[in-house]
């Protein structure tokens, strides 16, 4: 109804699409339109001045909309603002005393093409990005009756990006208008499937009553499409596996240096993660009473530090305090950190409460941006950048400090290093509290996208064992593929066997991967292998 | 000395004590002189034991440290859930003769394939058995043969319980999903509610634990037994000797799980209902430390330790939910550091067991962890 209204008006009432936007000469007749006591002549006046591109036109539609247009006997128009004062709608001009005045009465087709001729007019905006909403808004409505405004607001547009999205969305209208040619159809098929998208799709699927060229050029182009967005799924499992790849591998690398190089296996280590998760907590609390709001963005930066300080300080204490009489005994060790695992959850349940605490985002990590059909959100992307600066600053540790010398010494021959003088027992303790801290560092980036709760830990136990695992133990590079292979793998088997199926697939997956291979992808070679 | 008369010899002190104390607790409820819900209670404590000599077998006599055995003792449990379910027929709340109240509830038409048969009370038993043996036979089969061993194989049946619980969680695995099974009616004809039925559950469930102690006796004190243990303290050098150990591992393995089954069939009944929590990697690790302190590699040590840490555990969460999970930790904490033989350790120091093969055993339990 409202399309038949604006072709109606625009065809009875536009000089030509591309004719000269003559201000005075082209707005005229729609005025007096609009003065007319005819509702179908008031409708066909607004949808003339909505594409007249006449810079009165916005106030005189709203004015209409408002119920604050008023025309005289003579049809000139007139509005009222706020003040009870009038203006002269079509100069702007105030009115001292325009004389006897009636309302400008509306009825629901008239409203129609106020709202049509609204939305026209904002192709012609000043704002740019108002100008890509309407381009926008009328792709995904697309209405034959806008052509000729698209073509006007294309003709003089400035910004090229919105100039597209008008094209496009142009295009759309065209394949809906009765007449089109067939060039000109298949013109618009090739714009969407340019454009592409899910709404392009859509578009062109929805299509009928086309030339046969043009339904054969347009089902091409929906085939084509969704290689695109099969390509760009395939894109964003990627990319969430990588996301998830990365949280396994800041909860696992910790482990690879407690379980992978001094062989301690720490059941309790996935609450090293809570305790990181809840100094964050614990540092964003104090953060709000005694620091500046302004510097509230640096809590996270801050929390990291504390984190690796708090964990490490536990890990350093269970290690003198417990697992030493365990070495050489991993099954004993097992049985014991598991106790204390249970101890640490229900100390942080008595200390801050079973249910979860808040940790917030802070502004400069939090958003999103879009690549193609790619939705990458901020958070993620930094704890993926943390996880690898995590990965290669532990390498370091490794390899180029005194005590990655020491730690790699006492793991290879403990009795030798002791002979040259190495505190092994030392070592042992601040390899554990190393691993530990680790752990709490891992725990801060886990509070940012996990609920921090007494249980936080727990959900990631088992996965990292697992990445350990696969990835072959006392080795840092395996441990990092590991995790991204497995997390990888778990968002591609998700859409195809759902969420808890994928799950159990992937570990059913290790287990007969294990049997294949015991020391996992990447087994140590030579002496270090025969432990 | 031939040990062959000694495996034979049936020690009559763990089975007249268990099957005595099911009796009397029986009879007190039956009686009147002590409240009902005793009888369940002291049923769950000796269907744990079940579970503790089961998990004591593979891991005190074969040094397995199994973290999954509850899927084995929960997978039984589904088996016994299941003619449970059968036998509720019209009675329950949507009345449909034929399917459980959870499918009518999910629009299920027809029943699925496995739930054929469950009906009939000897199949029922049959799977029972079958399907935790089955599972146990494959895992066993794939893990031993590729010498998969230590904490490894603790991790993958850890892995294996967890997977299990996670698709039994699912709706369409068509075992009630969250729910699990429960609304039972009765058994065998049987109100299940009725306090002689339980009575009965409960004394069936101490015959049964005698049963197997009796049966794990044997079996550890045979040639068989004999090889498992040199196979859990020197695995590479009973291989040396001609032994293979990964058949040894895998009968003990399959025998072990079959109890559990067993274990889970009479736990359901007494409890009243099954579901996926019972696969919990927390449960098994807490049967685990039930066979720590009791004593492990000995078989009368896990019964007590499954009745006593559940008795604690009954009190603590009554009186102090808190305190348990604090005193859970610190058990494991302290058996693991201070008590590695457990309880029976204890007994055993004051009292020289003139029994050489689980004085042996005993002592053998310590080195046999590294």
């Amino acid at each position: 109804m409202r399309a038949l209204l604006l072709v109606v008006a625009l065809l009875g009432l536009l000089v030509g699409p591309h004719g000269p936007a003559s201000a005075e000469g082209g707005v005229a007749p729609a005025l007096a339109a609009l003065s007319s006591r005819h509702y179908d002549d008031i409708a066909n006046g607004v949808a003339a001045l909505a594409v007249s591109g006449d810079p009165r036109a916005a106030a005189i539609l709203g004015a209409l909309q408002g119920g604050r247009l008023y025309a005289r006997a003579d049809h000139a128009l007139f509005i009222r603002g706020p003040d009870g004062t009038y203006v002269d709608a079509a100069t702007g001009a105030p009115a001292a005393d325009p004389g006897t005045l009636r309302e400008v009465r509306v009825n629901n087709a008239v409203r129609r093409a106020l709202d049509a001729g609204l939305g026209a007019l904002r192709l012609f905006a000043p704002d740019a990005a108002v100008r890509a909403t309407a381009a926008d808004t009328l792709f995904a409505q697309p209405d034959p009756a806008a052509i000729p405004a698209l073509d006007r607001a294309i003709a003089s547009e400035p910004d090229a990006g919105v100039k597209t999205r008008m094209e496009q969305a142009r295009a759309a209208a065209i394949l809906q208008k009765p007449d089109a040619s067939e060039a000109d159809r298949l013109a618009a098929v090739a714009t969407l499937r340019a454009r592409g998208g899910l709404e392009a799709r859509g578009l062109l699927e929805g299509l009928s009553g086309q030339p046969p060229a043009v339904a054969h050029a347009a089902a091409a182009a929906v085939s084509a499409l969704d290689f695109d967005l099969r390509l760009w799924n395939y894109a964003q499992s990627a990319w969430y596996g990588l996301s998830l790849g990365s949280v396994l591998l800041l909860a696992a690398t910790g482990l690879a240096i407690t379980f992978g190089v001094m062989g301690v296996i720490n059941m309790a280590h996935g609450e090293m993660v809570m305790l990181g998760a809840y100094a964050t907590y614990v540092v964003q609390v104090l953060f709000r009473a005694y620091v500046p709001p302004g510097l509230y963005g640096l809590s996270i930066p801050v929390a990291i530090p504390v984190a690796f300080v708090v964990a490490g300080i536990v890990g350093i204490a269970i290690e003198r305090l417990m697992i030493r009489f365990l070495y050489g005994r991993p099954l004993e060790t097992l049985l014991a950190t598991f106790g204390l695992s249970l101890i640490l959850q229900q100390a942080v349940r008595t200390i801050f409460g079973p249910t979860n605490r808040d940790v917030d985002t802070p502004a400069w990590m939090s958003g999103a941006t879009q690549i193609g059909g790619l939705q990458i959100t901020f958070n993620r992307l930094y704890i993926i950048l943390f996880a690898v600066g995590v990965l290669f600053a532990l390498m370091a540790v490794l390899r180029r400090t005194p005590l990655g010398l020491q730690m790699r010494a006492v793991t290879q021959n403990r009795r030798m290093a002791a002979a040259m003088g190495i505190r092994t027992p030392w070592v042992d303790a601040l390899t554990f509290g190393l691993g530990s801290g680790v752990a709490g560092m891992a725990g801060v980036a886990l509070s940012q996208i996990d609920n921090v709760s007494p249980n936080l830990g727990q959900g990631y136990i088992i996965d990292s064992f697992m990445v350990v695992v696969f990835g072959g133990v006392g080795n840092l590079w395996g441990t990092a593929v590991g995790a991204v292979v497995l997390g990888v793998i778990n968002k591609f088997l998700e859409p195809v066997a759902g969420a808890v199926l994928g799950k159990i697939v992937v570990l059913v997956l290790l287990i007969l991967f294990i049997q294949r291979r015991p020391r996992g992808m990447f087994p140590l070679k030579g002496r270090a292998a025969e432990a | 000395m031939s040990p062959a008369p000694r495996a034979l010899a049936v020690p009559l002190a763990v089975p007249v004590i268990v099957t005595g104390t099911a009796v009397l607790v029986a009879a007190l409820a039956l009686g009147g002189v002590a409240p009902a819900y005793i009888v369940s209670l002291y049923g769950k404590y000796l269907c744990y034991g079940i579970l503790a000599l089961a998990v004591d077998l593979v891991w005190g006599f074969g040094g397995i440290l199994s973290l999954g055995h509850a899927a084995f003792f929960a997978l039984g449990g589904y088996a016994m859930g299941m003619y449970l379910m059968r036998q509720i027929g019209p009675r329950g709340v949507y009345g449909d003769p034929l399917l459980p109240d959870f499918m009518v509830f999910l629009n299920w038409h027809a029943l699925p394939w496995y739930w054929h048969g469950f009906s009939h009370f000897p199949f029922a038993l049959v799977m029972v058995m079958l399907v935790p043996g089955l599972l146990a036979l494959v895992f066993g089969y794939l893990a031993f043969r590729s010498r998969v061993s230590g904490v490894y194989l603790s991790i993958i049946t850890q892995a294996l319980t967890y997977a299990l619980l996670l698709a039994f969680f699912r709706n369409d695995m068509g075992f009630g999903g969250n729910n699990g099974l429960t609304d039972f009616k009765d058994i065998l004809g049987f109100n299940i509610e009725s306090g002689r039925t339980r009575a009965a559950l409960l004394v069936a469930t101490g015959v049964v634990l005698s049963l197997q102690y009796v049966l794990a006796r044997a079996v550890t004190r045979s040639r068989f037994g004999k090889v498992l243990i040199a196979v859990r303290d020197a695995e590479s050098r009973t291989r040396f000797l001609g032994y293979r150990p990964e058949s040894y591992k895998l009968v003990i393995w399959v025998l072990s799980a079959v109890m559990a089954g067993i274990g889970g069939a009479l736990y359901v009944p007494q409890i009243g209902i099954i579901n996926p929590g019972e696969f919990a990697p927390t449960n098994s690790i807490e049967a685990v430390i039930w066979v720590a302190v009791g004593g492990r590699g000995t078989l009368a040590g896990p019964i007590l330790g499954a009745v006593l840490v559940n008795f604690a555990k009954t009190l603590l969460t009554g009186t102090l939910p808190e305190a348990w999970l604090y005193a859970l930790g610190f058990l494991f904490v302290f058996v693991t550091l201070v008590m590695p033989k457990g309880l029976m350790g204890l007994v055993r120091m004051r009292r020289r067991d003139d029994v050489p093969g689980a004085a042996a055993a005993a002592s053998a339990a310590k080195e046999a962890t590294g």
